[in-house]
């Protein structure tokens, strides 16, 4: 058995697992953060990302073992105390970026993930391709990739560039 | 997944003396392929040693060539301007390796040695004549691929880097598989000192190799033209659920006409 300690949500994390633990049975099964999911055997949907010292990761496809004293963040850790939403999860409400919700907080740390990286503008084109990594078998992508493009300018705080559009 | 011992050395002596130790013992880079063959059960190993303590990531040129380190992730190379400049294909390449997440943890290490036959970065190695740089000696592309998931290294060798000659002009085409992003073709083309090279991945039924007669007619004439009448025998070829080895033969045409036209 291993001693590992991290951080997840802003707060410290300690667990003591087996070396096969993968990171997404530690934040589920011993931290009971049920949020990220678990949807395929095959490192394929998506639907158990979640951010690892501020790259987006698979964590199904991650041993408990390699996030020693890492920061991670889960969809748990987005919305505000008070429960304000964070803007991402805001416009996938907003825009209807869900069915069913078992694709989404891997969609939403996605894209959250993806508006963080392209500081100068996020084109549609680059929102379908960021998403190759999130399996959805409900909406057909579209109102998730509105609802991306909807949050650059919230959470960069200023207008999407004409060019980017 | 059968349980095994993690190790994470802080230096390469110390990694290759753990995988020395015991034969059993595999090494873990991002884990994009390992952790997924664990979960299956496919390999049962007693020992897992973390190659990410070693210090082996980073970008550098070298005279004529551009060196890349084992553990540096496909997102740093698609990201680094240093490769953008000497050898863009490759940046290319690593930019479209399956999706964001197999970006931000994969490795160029992790994906040579294992030399999966529809992995992207072997066909660049063996077009552009690269050297695999491992904890005991430099291996000639041309040695190293040996079929599918079979190279040259032994059970306690390590790739440290990979050097590749700055050809003077390349590109990398690939057809994707809808679901996996792995190339169900991909040609990688590049006009180098030593003539026209081109190599195939994806698509042969022993792993990656070079298509001896598109070098030779793009020897003659290095454009998309010259391919026009150059066929790839069926019998070479790999056949599966996701394309039958004719569909394959002709669509290692098509992308490197591709690639000749993108070739930068
Ligand atoms: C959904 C998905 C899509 C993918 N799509 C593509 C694609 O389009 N194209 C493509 O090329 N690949 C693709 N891959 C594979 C990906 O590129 C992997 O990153 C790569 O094959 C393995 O690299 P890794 O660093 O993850 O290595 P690991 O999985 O950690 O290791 C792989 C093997 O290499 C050995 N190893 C690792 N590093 C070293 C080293 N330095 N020296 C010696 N041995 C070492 C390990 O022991 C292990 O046997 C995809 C993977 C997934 C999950
Ligand atoms: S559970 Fe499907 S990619 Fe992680
Ligand atoms: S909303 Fe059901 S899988 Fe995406």
């Amino acid at each position: 058995m291993a001693q590992i300690n991290l951080t997840v949500n802003g707060k410290a994390a300690h667990a003591e697992v087996e070396s096969r633990t993968l990171l997404v049975e530690l934040l589920r099964d011993h931290l009971h953060l049920t949020g990220t999911h678990v949807g395929c055997d095959t490192s394929q949907c998506g639907a158990c990302v979640v951010s690892v010292d501020g790259k987006s990761v698979k964590s199904c496809t991650m041993l408990a073992v390699q996030a020693e004293g890492a920061q991670v963040i889960t969809i748990e850790g987005l919305a505000a105390a008070d429960g304000t939403l964070h803007p991402m999860q805001e416009m996938f409400r907003e825009h209807h970026g869900l069915q069913c919700g078992f694709c989404t907080p891997g969609m939403v740390m996605s894209g959250i993930d993806l508006v963080e990286s392209h500081p100068d503008g996020l084109t549609e084109q680059q929102i379908r391709e960021g998403l190759e990594g999130n399996i959805c078998r409900c909406t057909g992508y579209h109102n998730i990739v509105k609802a991306i493009a909807a949050a650059w300018p919230l959470m960069h705080d200023k207008q999407m560039p004409q060019a980017a559009e | 997944m059968y349980d095994f011992e993690y190790h994470k050395p802080g230096a390469i002596d110390d990694a290759v003396k753990a995988l020395g130790a015991d034969a059993e013992a595999k090494a873990l880079a991002g884990g994009m392929t390992f952790i997924p063959v664990l979960k299956q059960r496919l390999a049962k190993p007693s020992a897992v040693v973390d190659l990410a303590g070693l210090g082996l990531t980073g970008i550098r040129r070298e005279g004529n060539a551009l060196v890349i380190k084992a553990m540096t992730t496909h997102r740093e190379v698609a990201m680094s301007s240093e490769v953008a400049s000497a050898i863009p294909a490759l940046a290319t390449l690593a930019g479209n390796i399956g999706d964001r997440q197999v970006r931000y943890r994969g490795t160029i290490g992790g994906s040579l040695a294992n030399n999966d036959p529809s992995a992207c970065y072997p066909s660049a190695v063996l077009a552009l004549g690269a050297t695999i740089v491992t904890s005991r000696r430099r291996i000639a592309a041309a040695d190293y691929f040996q079929g599918m998931f079979t190279t040259a290294l032994e059970p306690d060798e390590l790739i440290t880097e990979v050097s590749f000659p700055i050809p003077e002009k390349a590109a990398y085409a690939k057809f994707p598989n809808p679901a996996s992003r792995y190339a169900m073709v991909g040609v990688f083309v590049a006009k180098t000192a030593e003539g026209a090279r081109v190599a195939v991945t994806g698509a042969g039924n022993d792993g990656v190799f070079r298509h001896a007669a598109m070098e030779a007619a793009l020897d003659q004439s290095f454009t998309a033209d010259a391919l026009k009448d150059v066929t790839t025998p069926e019998s070479l070829m790999n056949g599966d659920i996701h394309a039958g080895t004719a569909y394959r033969a002709h669509l290692v045409g098509v992308m490197a006409r591709r690639a000749v036209m993108a070739c930068k």
